[in-house]
């Protein structure tokens, strides 16, 4: 491969305050190696009014500093106001939308292109292709993809021309449900839920009643206790083909985290020791890469036969 | 059979013997799956060689039933074929419609078989009306099976903008999470619902004692502790009992399961064209106990009576039941 691999930095998936959320996309704007920010409410549509205003300065700083914006939508949509902020993306005339539920299609005219999020359901070259033929420019597979339909898929989706991306950092995004678990575990009914997701920047955790770390939960959205975590796998995913790679947005310093995976995928630094760096920053977080070629998604697999990430 | 403009009775069948004893309990329709990876109750001992679902097919036909075959995990890259081969054996076997959540694998259908019916599968979570006008005017979709995720009041609606049938769980097992959505399963154990049609499978449930109290785990991670004393539920992942915060306890759901049969005069005036019960995986007779016990209280509904009440909670996981989603107090 000799393309140059990009790093798309995924949606913000938690709740932040208005002037954390302008602050956080200022300094990426000013300071994060990332080709690409994906904007916008995935999780729950009770939150866009909360910075929906604070977008267009976003935008406009992120494309300033040669940032391609694009804009998300959101994972499940059953309300009639939900419908409206689909259509409304649809039609925002000039920025390209990433699908996070097929709704969109509904709205997006034919051969309008557009990106397909990890919350879509291509496990197969069928499903790339019949996407591909509407104008989907690039796909981030589904975090539960292993390896060899990675490789597969990673294949065809050059061949149809579009960009292959993999979720890459941050905790995974495991299910989606009409029940708000947030408002649930702090005995309130959803439509009065206070907003008490705002309290857990990077989502609550679920631990088991042995006081092991398992899941995370941020509104209706469950996500993986570990944070996935890919700098040691960049090299084999980048030879079979995959030239896309997504951060998602945690609290953590996100700029520090592009920078280690950007130097990897220059070649400036190794994988192994970028992922103890990483590692060394974030000393309370768990990591995980299973999805790809562990057991299971909780898995760590060591990076290489014989080398053990320091973790 | 149904009374004239009813409710059409969807019915669950692992094996061929419970095929014929939902069709003998009164179903107006029988859904199953062939034995192998393409369908999301791939479980060991259950579900049909391509000869049994035609002797099936035969059956329930010369008793004016229907039979439809999900189809419905996501095709792994690279074997497509396997779940082609199943879309084929359907159309071959005389199905009357093929229920399917992938969208490559519709194409497919909808191409090389276009007057085989085509149902939608929970699995494809389509949760509103442009979703479902989506699926109908790209695949000539006739049925959707709505997502456990909604209200009467939202299916009310649905119903009032879509361009096909739909169809609603009513009985059985019940997901929290929207369906063909979750990966909790693959994040324990690496099988999950759409990529090999298994949830919190057998093969990774284990069971210690401890401090005199049973453990039960998933994988590597204890999903729930009781008393030794007490039976130990079935560790299936979003029933668990996990601490969050300061709350202890069931942070997704309780373990309880769907029961909705007091909603059926709500669910035919929302517009509903016909009712799933859940449970491919059960036993012949829980089969016949449960198609019958809603055969009459469609056919009550039809008639204008009351929906006999309770009949079916001793069939029901846990003894407790839920009617979901469907209030919105649920969320």
């Amino acid at each position: 491969m000799t393309e140059r691999p990009t790093i798309t930095l995924g949606p913000l998936l938690y709740n932040w305050p208005a002037d954390r959320w302008s602050d956080f996309y200022a300094r990426i704007a000013d300071e994060a190696p990332v080709d690409r920010v994906c904007l916008g409410e995935v999780v729950c549509s009770k939150r866009l009014p909360f910075f929906v205003d604070r977008m267009p300065d976003a935008v406009e700083r992120l494309q300033r500093a040669g940032k391609e914006v694009i804009l998300s939508s959101l994972a499940l949509v059953t309300l009639n106001r939900e419908r409206q902020m689909c259509a409304d993306l649809a039609a925002n005339g000039g920025l390209e939308v990433e699908i996070n539920d097929l709704t969109m299609l509904a709205y997006l005219t034919c051969g309008q292109p557009f990106t397909v999020g990890p919350l879509i359901n291509v496990y197969n070259e069928d499903t790339l292709a019949y996407l591909a033929a509407r104008g989907a420019t690039r796909v981030c597979l589904p975090p539960e993809v292993p390896m060899p339909a990675v490789e597969i898929l990673a294949q065809a989706a050059a061949s149809h021309g579009i960009v292959p991306e993999v979720w890459a950092f941050g905790r995974v995004p495991l299910a989606v449900s009409g029940r708000c678990y947030h408002a649930r575990v702090h005995g309130l009914a959803k439509d009065n839920c206070q907003f008490v997701c705002g309290e857990d920047p990077d989502g609550l955790k679920v631990e088991t009643l042995d006081g092991q770390g398992f899941l995370a939960i941020n509104g209706v959205q469950t996500l993986s206790f570990t944070h996935c975590n890919l700098l040691g796998d960049l090299e084999r995913l980048h030879a079979a083909g995959v030239t896309s790679f997504r951060l998602s947005p945690h609290s953590d310093d996100m700029v520090a985290v592009a920078g280690l995976f950007r130097r990897v995928l220059d070649g400036s630094l190794e994988g192994v020791e970028a992922f103890g760096r990483l590692a060394a920053m974030m000393p309370s977080a768990i990591f995980s890469n299973g999805f790809l070629t562990g057991a299971c998604g909780a898995d760590l697999v060591p990076a290489r036969a014989g080398e053990t990430p320091t973790h | 059979m149904g009374l004239a403009g009813s409710l059409e009775l969807v019915c669950p069948a692992g094996t061929p013997a419970a095929l014929r004893a939902a069709v003998d309990a009164g179903a107006d329709s029988v859904y199953c799956g062939f034995r192998d990876e393409t369908n999301a109750r791939n479980f060991p001992g259950l579900n049909f060689s391509p000869e049994e679902l035609a002797g099936g097919v035969a059956y329930a036909h010369a008793r004016g039933a229907r039979v439809f075959v999900a189809i419905n995990t996501f095709p792994r890259a690279g074997a497509a074929k396997i779940w082609r081969k199943a879309v084929d054996e359907a159309a071959g076997a005389g199905a009357d419609a093929v229920i399917l959540a992938d969208i490559g694998l519709i194409a497919y259908a909808a191409e090389r078989h276009p007057r085989l019916r085509r149902h939608l599968s929970v699995q494809a979570a389509a949760a509103n009306a442009d979703a479902i006008r989506f699926y109908s005017q790209e695949f000539g979709v006739k049925r959707v099976v709505l997502p456990r995720v909604l209200t009467v009041a939202e299916i009310a609606a649905i119903n009032r903008e879509a361009p096909c049938e739909t169809e609603v769980f009513v009985f059985g097992g019940l997901c929290v999470m929207a369906e063909g959505r979750c990966s909790l399963s693959s994040y324990a154990t690496g099988k999950s619902p759409n990529m090999n049609g298994v949830c919190s499978p057998a093969s990774h449930v284990h069971y210690r004692e401890e401090d005199g109290e049973l453990v039960s785990g998933l994988g590597e991670f204890t999903i729930d502790r009781v008393p030794g004393n007490e039976p130990a539920p079935y560790p299936t992942l979003c029933k668990g009992h996990f601490s969050a915060g300061d709350y202890r306890g069931h942070v997704f759901e309780d373990p309880v399961s769907l029961d909705a049969a007091m909603l059926i005069p709500e669910l035919a005036k929302a517009g509903v064209t016909a009712l799933k019960i859940e449970g491919r995986q059960r036993s012949r007779s829980y089969i016949r106990d449960v198609v019958a016990s809603f055969r009459r209280a469609v056919n009550a509904n039809a008639s204008g009576l009351p929906i006999p009440a309770g009949e079916l909670q001793r069939l029901s996981e846990g003894q407790t039941t839920t009617s979901g989603a469907y209030r919105k107090t649920w969320r």
